[in-house]
């Protein structure tokens, strides 16, 4: 009893003893945690609304019709042209490509990260897939220019090598460490005890992973995949140097051209308000919709998971 | 710890009179400046420095194109036009006066044999009807046409003059002459264009029939791949001191440095 006064004695004596600056520091600096969340809200707004109100006039100029499924990208010709399919369909094949190479490679190895690996090899790969997160997206693109893109043109006997493949191949490294890490969380986060029930039973490991393992942790590697094509489709820099830019429908061994690099490559001549440079900021107005689709599918199978 | 803040404090005092000092006392005013959207780095570097010069100058630069440059200059909203070619016979009651040339280096690897081509030739090697180097006289190799994303001056150059607007089907389309020479340099079969500053050893600046691309060459007109750079006055009415003092400066041998590293040969 008495010891269970004591502290609420003091506790009240506190209180009443706590000077009153303290509180307003409570309140300003709730305040200021309020400003901070608002502000990324604030930049949310701004930029979707920028891009809406920049992106939309192009469209009805051009026509949504024209705009979205014409074949042909001239803007700078007498007779200009803003047809957008081949910038889509590249970044949908692009992507495709990428998640095709990528996922694989990536999953295999968050297998063998997670259940395989003795645990110091799986400490120096680990740190390797780190590193490889880490490499500037501007020397990915060096390097697939001066070491890939030769490489293919001499490989498949092409008078040039910058084409769709090239860039597929360094979308899907560039996206392997976010499908290595997010893979091998999910399979970390299996209960143990489905291993063991399942080795129990007699089953060798392997087919336990690929019969326990990765079931349990389906959705956490849909999200890895979801995740990856997120980071490939909205690539800039890397494939702008691999891709060769020629506004062509796309091929496996055609020069191409982004979403992405349409925009880098002509926002920098493109005359301000012309319908050029409008038409740009439509063509990142439809690069983001893309983008907060996989969004809205992520978080989708996110939520799948969480309910699991 | 004091001594040392007032000693920084003097030094730069004693900068900042330094500047002043190279300020000349010369006009004020507005200058605008409208026209060709290949001379914006020319006309970045130009104003910059000649603003520094005159700080009671304003210098506006406004890319439209050579031929609203040349109207603007004739029907007086711009102060001076800025055309990337020379005048039409139609195009009268105006001015040109040549600030700097452009010299447009046509770039194939070191490893390829073909050493001189024909303004035709390059024309139709862009335009895909000549698509083999054996047709050149080199060895077997689909030829690869590099060239810059549209919109680039260099791009709007080397297809003016060769007639080749609209018409050119390349195999990659770079966005900077960095990007353009690293990637002749790695391909034995490419064929691409640069500034001519730009050049450098990793790649053979070949002959426009049979006249090297230097400075001298642009210079006194023999080579072809070049175009002038013009400032567009109207002939008849003064032009305002500023602009008279703007004009005077860009061809003064002052200016003549600051062009040649925007990438032009200066005529001063």
């Amino acid at each position: 009893m008495e010891s269970n006064a004591v502290p609420a004695m003091s506790q009240a004596e506190a209180v009443k003893l706590q000077p009153r600056p303290l509180r307003v520091m409570e309140l300003v600096m709730k305040l200021i945690f309020l400003i901070c969340g608002l502000i990324s809200v604030g930049f949310v707004l701004f930029i979707s609304l920028y891009l809406i109100v920049s992106g939309l006039p192009a469209i009805l100029t051009i026509g949504p019709v024209e705009f979205l499924f014409g074949t042909t990208w001239a803007s700078t010709a007498a007779e200009p042209q803003f047809g957008i399919l081949p910038f889509i369909l590249t970044s949908v094949y692009g992507t495709a490509g990428a998640i095709v190479l990528g996922v694989p490679v990536g999953f295999l190895a968050a297998v063998f990260l997670s259940k395989v690996a003795p645990k110091r090899i799986s400490r120096v790969i680990r740190t390797a897939v780190e590193l490889l997160a880490g490499i500037p997206s501007v020397v990915y693109g060096l390097i697939g220019m001066m070491v890939l893109v030769p490489a293919v043109r001499e490989l498949f006997h092409l008078p040039d090598g910058a084409s769709l493949f090239c860039a597929m191949i360094v979308l899907a490294i560039m996206i392997l460490p976010t499908i290595i890490s997010v893979s091998e969380t999910a399979l970390n986060a299996v209960p143990k005890e489905y291993e063991e029930a399942s080795l129990a039973l007699g089953a060798t490991e392997i087919e336990t992973y690929f019969r326990v393992s990765v079931p349990a942790a389906k959705s956490g590697i849909a999200s890895a995949v979801v995740m990856g094509i997120g980071r490939a489709i909205g690539e800039a820099m890397a494939i702008i140097m691999v891709a060769g830019n020629v506004a062509n429908m796309p091929s496996l061994f055609a020069s191409v051209r982004f979403l992405t690099t349409a925009i880098t490559s002509e926002m920098s001549y493109a005359g301000v308000g012309s319908l050029q440079q409008q038409a740009l900021f439509s063509i990142g107005l439809v690069l983001f919709l893309f983008i907060m689709l996989i969004n809205i599918l992520l978080n989708t199978f996110l939520k799948g998971k969480r309910e699991k | 710890m004091n001594m040392k803040k007032i000693l920084s404090l003097a030094l730069s005092g004693m900068l900042c009179l330094g500047l002043l000092a190279g300020c000349s006392d010369s006009a004020s005013g507005v200058v605008n400046t409208d026209g060709s959207t290949s001379m914006e780095k020319v006309m970045g570097v130009l104003i910059e420095s000649y603003q520094e010069n005159n700080p009671g100058v304003t210098v506006n630069y406004n890319g439209t194109g050579s031929s609203a440059g040349i109207t603007a200059a004739l029907d007086g909203t711009a102060d001076i036009g800025l055309a990337s070619r020379d005048l039409k016979d139609s195009e009268t009651g105006v001015t040109a006066i040549t600030v700097a040339k452009d010299g447009i280096a046509i770039i194939v690897n070191p490893q390829n044999p073909v050493a001189d081509l024909s303004v035709e030739q390059i024309a139709q090697i862009f335009t895909g009807e000549i698509a083999n180097w054996s047709e050149l006289g080199g060895s077997e190799g689909q030829i690869v046409p590099i060239g810059r994303e549209a919109g680039s001056g260099t791009r709007d150059g080397f297809e003016s003059i060769t007639g080749t607007e609209d018409a050119c089907k390349y195999q990659n389309e770079l966005t900077s002459t960095g990007e353009v020479i690293a990637n002749v340099a790695s391909n034995p079969n490419a064929i691409g264009y640069a500034s001519l500053s730009a050049v450098d050893d990793t790649v053979k600046a070949i002959t426009v029939d049979g006249v090297e691309a230097t400075e001298e060459t642009v210079l006194d007109g023999s080579y072809a791949i070049q175009r002038n750079f013009n400032f567009i006055v109207p002939e008849e009415g003064e032009l305002s001191e500023a602009a008279q003092s703007f004009i005077d400066y860009a061809t003064s041998a002052d200016a003549a440095q600051l062009i040649t590293d925007a990438g032009a040969v200066p005529l001063a």
